[in-house]
């Protein structure tokens, strides 16, 4: 037998060995596994899709999931509670202009005919019951959902943070990775 | 068959994600063990209820049943707060 050739001593020390570099490996897989999150990135400012957004951030949150909402570009308009001119540059004005000034006034993604489409929509919900983008809003946010304005993107198209409504995070790439990295659901909307 | 409960909340007329936020805020007033009674019309609440439980760590869907109730379907979930 060839175990018996090798002396006890030694056999528990390289069986020591292996526990110990299997703890570690343990750790390491314990420290990347996936926590209780979603993370979802609202890059779309059409009231439909922002609305599916909402459903699942609340959702998700009833169902015990931590929920982080990064909001980025077109998103940005579900936050905003006025739209000021001042300071800004001639594109960034155009813009704003051209831009919903609040989640009241989102477009829809199909079928918006001048915002004729937005108003359709939101007067079946009513008609269905249907919780309206605002009082969804004001729920995500009492069921904790965390809700992050992109810096980049605020800054680019000239939305002063008094524009946004108050009490909003404002963060990057990494501030999303970061959640999104320990997340079990990640989406992109 | 009836059960017993605790509390009863009347989702009826109540679309998709409210019955379940209601619930959730339901349970919470609850103490571990105590049983709550959701009545709801959003057809989607079955499948809903069955998700919750199943990734809620604190609760647990007893049953289901259907019901019609002044000509409209009635889904019925007992739901108990485990912990």
């Amino acid at each position: 037998m060839e175990h018996s050739t090798i002396p006890d001593s030694s056999r528990q020390q390289t069986l020591e060995e292996k526990v110990r570099t299997l703890e570690a490996r343990v750790a390491g897989l314990e420290g990347r596994a996936p926590e209780d999150r979603v993370a979802l990135v609202v890059f779309s400012g059409d009231l439909d899709r922002v609305l599916a957004a909402f459903v699942i951030a609340t959702g998700a949150a009833v169902m015990g999931q931590q929920v982080s909402m990064f909001f980025t570009f077109w998103g940005l308009s579900v936050l905003k509670k006025s739209t000021g001119l001042k300071g800004k540059s001639f594109f960034q004005k155009a813009m704003a202009v051209m831009s919903p000034g609040s989640s009241k006034t989102l477009p829809v993604s199909k079928m918006n005919y001048f915002g004729v489409g937005a108003k359709m929509l939101r007067t079946m919900m009513k008609q269905r019951n249907v919780t309206s983008l605002e009082d969804m809003i004001r729920l995500a946010s009492e069921l904790g959902v965390r809700m992050i304005a992109c810096e980049m993107s605020r800054d680019v198209m000239g939305i002063q943070p008094s524009e946004l409504q108050d009490g909003l995070e404002c963060g990057g790439v990494a501030t999303f990775l970061a959640d999104s990295l320990k997340s079990r659901t990640s989406l992109f909307i | 068959m009836s059960r017993t409960f605790d509390r009863l909340l009347d989702a009826r007329g109540l679309n998709c994600p409210m019955p379940l936020v209601n619930a959730r805020k339901e349970i919470g007033m609850l103490e571990p063990g105590q049983v709550l009674k959701v009545m709801a019309t959003d057809r989607g609440s079955v499948a809903d209820f069955q998700g919750w439980a199943k990734v809620a760590k604190n609760v647990e869907l007893l049953s289901q049943e259907t019901e019609t109730l002044d000509g409209a379907s009635v889904y019925v979930h007992f739901v108990k707060r485990a912990s």
